[in-house]
């Protein structure tokens, strides 16, 4: 069934989300980039590429992830029903082994041997290194020299994995000097090399493609929420540094227009401080790493270095598809501080037993500001897209605690 | 009427040799410094200058020429002081042809259109944007051309016989071969694979062929401007301005004259390659 002004349809067929999105990269690519676009297409309509994945997706990452009713978070914060989509259980502690298994099916079936990928809080990477274990693809992730101080514990999962995990130390040493450093490794090693990026960013086809792999969290959602409560959710709430796991939870309810999207930034330090990671609230846009879309910038538009407790979330940028659906009215953005993602990381510890990593944390903080003023029959469903395991050394050091 | 850049290639013809394209970031290491090294460099033997825009984040470059661009930013280079380092080259060089080159970004935070009209003002000819390919011709390329302002596209060892002519359809003033694939600065470009593409080059286009990336020495400089119209030279001309800083980052005193010596024994080279 189409829906007359489907908001679903993006991007266009340059790649655009209105203004943003777009193919902005060296010419040595572009070949690479139609080649895996046509690819790309090619396998979206296949259904023995879709059984395959699902198969990948149901016996070795373990979905469908549970969509659990967090009773006492509920309670303790007195307003809307909080359900959480437990995409932390998945293989790997997070959401990003969604779109991982998929790119790397279709990297065998492009034929490309080599996959190099850029990583953050390191979940990427490691999701990456475990699917190109399993699939003999070799693997080379690129990760800036401050995460690797920050996550020590995937640096070393990764090379269990098997994977070679180079250092970056230009920029910031964080996420976008890794892509930065993914991207001069693909130009290098175009023909044999199989790029997989990890968020909804980069030159289309990937903020559609990334998607599409990890829309599989908002269909099982939408199904699942009809089942518990036989009515859609009020609100969808989910972090966003590239906004990957957000896309993923949002885009099969685009067009519920009566479901409110609410993407919550790294605030940092505090959005006046300068020290954030809130490119939709604080940035304008602005072309980084293949498309367009809202930047953290100077006037003179030069990218301004991020800053968030959370690695995942250190990107001055955002997936265009966000900015879009920013300028338009449907996604609602606010932002939480390292402080607020730390409060929310110690509460759904002791309240439910879970670890979060400091992203969803961020989304949990934004959560806990919302439910109190919401109906108690309101219904709210928080991607909870990483587990905390990672993050303990980061949260020991904050909270004055030595490992 | 014709441009600085069809009038030096015809120059070149008429010389029967190869052009020396020089590359320098702006303002690297300080402006005051680029300004002299800038003035100097025709008189050293380019023929074609291209100067580097800051910026943050550039993707196609290897750690030679980002490290030029960060000590670009830190001394304080924006657009348009950039802008205004190419108007006073112009006001005392009214034949050398000077294209810039960069990323996208600083140019659509500063305003295409008025970028592009001061850039015309300033006496800039041509502009490379690494990060703009025909895809996106309609971001910069087409409202350029229709200012008189040349577009130099890249193509490279991947650009295959089906897409070159999207990448020539809009290409004014030379095409700049790629030698290879990869970043600048980090492998070596080699004469007996770039002979052959840049005869696949002309059997598509009439323009002009500068070929770029992984071409350090005299000797390298000399192979290719046997085969191209011309030859561009960056990193290496960059690592001498890294060189010649003292370890506070400041200009040692022998930084100018080192560059002007090393673009003078290319010129050399390339001057006498065919003879």
């Amino acid at each position: 069934m189409t829906i007359a002004n489907s908001l679903r349809t993006g991007p266009d067929e340059h790649g655009r989300f209105g203004l943003y999105g777009g193919r902005f990269v060296a010419e040595t690519l572009m070949p690479c980039i139609l080649e895996l676009e046509a690819a790309w297409e090619a396998v979206r309509r296949d259904p023995g590429f879709q059984a395959e994945l699902d198969a990948w997706l149901a016996d070795y990452v373990g979905r469908p992830s549970p969509l659990y009713f967090a009773e006492r978070l509920t309670e303790a914060l007195g307003g809307a029903k909080i359900y959480l989509k437990r995409d932390e259980l998945n293989h790997t502690g997070a959401h990003k082994i969604n779109n991982c298994i998929g790119q790397a099916l279709l990297a065998k079936r492009m034929g490309k041997r080599r996959v190099i990928a850029e990583t953050g809080a390191g979940q990427h990477g490691v999701a990456t290194a475990t699917v190109c274990a399993r699939l003999g693809l070799d693997c080379v992730v690129y990760m800036g020299e401050r995460d690797i101080e920050r996550q020590k514990p995937n640096v070393f999962r990764m090379r269990l994995l098997g994977a070679e995990v180079r250092p970056v130390s230009s920029g910031s040493r964080t996420l976008k000097d890794a892509m930065n450093e993914a991207l001069r490794d693909w130009v290098t090693n175009v023909e044999s090399t199989f790029y997989l990026i990890g968020s909804v960013a980069g030159p289309h086809p990937y903020p559609a493609m990334v998607r599409d792999f990890q829309a599989v969290i908002g269909r099982e959602a939408k199904a699942q929420i009809l089942e518990k409560e036989g009515r859609l959710p009020d609100v969808l709430v989910a972090a966003v540094g590239g906004g990957s796991n957000a896309m993923g939870l949002f885009h099969p309810f685009l067009d519920d227009r009566e479901v409110r999207l609410v993407a919550v930034e790294a605030a940092g330090e505090g959005l006046d401080t300068g020290l954030h990671a809130a490119a939709m609230l604080k940035g304008r846009p602005g072309i980084l790493h293949g498309s367009r879309s809202y930047l953290l910038q100077d006037e003179d538009g030069q990218v301004i270095e991020p800053h968030s407790i959370s690695a995942g979330l250190d990107y001055p940028g955002i997936g265009p598809e966000h900015s879009w659906l920013k300028d338009i009215g449907r996604l609602e953005v606010t932002a939480a501080t390292d402080r607020e993602a730390l409060e929310a990381f110690e509460t759904l510890a002791r309240l439910e037993g879970i670890l979060p990593a400091l992203e969803p944390a961020h989304a949990l903080a934004a959560t806990a500001k919302l439910a109190p003023s919401l109906p108690k029959d309101a219904l709210v469903v928080v991607n909870l897209c990483g587990r905390g395991d990672k993050d303990v050394y980061t949260v020991a050091r904050h909270l004055g605690v030595e490992l | 009427m014709t441009t600085r850049i069809e009038r030096r290639f015809a120059e070149l013809r008429r010389e029967g040799r190869a052009g020396l394209v020089t590359f320098l970031v702006a303002g690297d290491p300080d402006i005051p410094t680029f300004e002299r090294l800038l003035e100097r460099l025709p008189a050293a033997g380019a023929d074609l200058i291209e100067v580097g825009m800051p910026f943050s984040d550039p993707m196609a470059d290897g750690p030679t020429i980002q490290a030029g661009n960060l000590r670009a930013l830190s001394a304080g280079v924006t657009l348009a002081r950039t802008l205004e380092c190419v108007r006073r080259f112009r006001a005392r060089d009214d034949t050398t042809p000077l294209v810039l080159m960069g990323y996208y970004n600083p140019i659509w935070a500063y305003g295409r259109l008025r970028f592009l009209d001061e850039a015309v003002s300033a006496g800039v000819d041509g502009l490379i944007v690494v990060d703009l390919p025909p895809e996106e011709d309609e971001e910069l390329c087409l409202p350029a051309l229709e200012r008189g302002l040349d577009f130099v596209r890249l193509a490279t060892p991947t650009t295959d016989d089906r897409r070159l002519p999207a990448v020539l359809r809009n290409v004014r003033g030379f095409l700049y071969y790629v030698s290879l694939t990869g970043i600048t600065g980090v492998k070596e470009a080699l004469a007996e694979a770039v002979a052959p593409q840049v005869a696949r080059l002309r059997r598509h286009t009439e323009l002009p062929i500068a070929v770029g990336f992984g071409i350090k020495t005299p000797e390298q400089a000399a192979a290719i401007a046997r085969v191209a119209d011309a030859v561009v030279v960056g990193s290496a001309l960059v690592g001498e301005v890294a060189a010649h800083l003292d370890a506070e980052g400041r200009p040692g005193k022998g930084l100018v004259a080192a560059v002007h010596g090393r673009v003078e024994a290319l010129a050399r080279a390339v001057r006498t390659a065919r003879s």
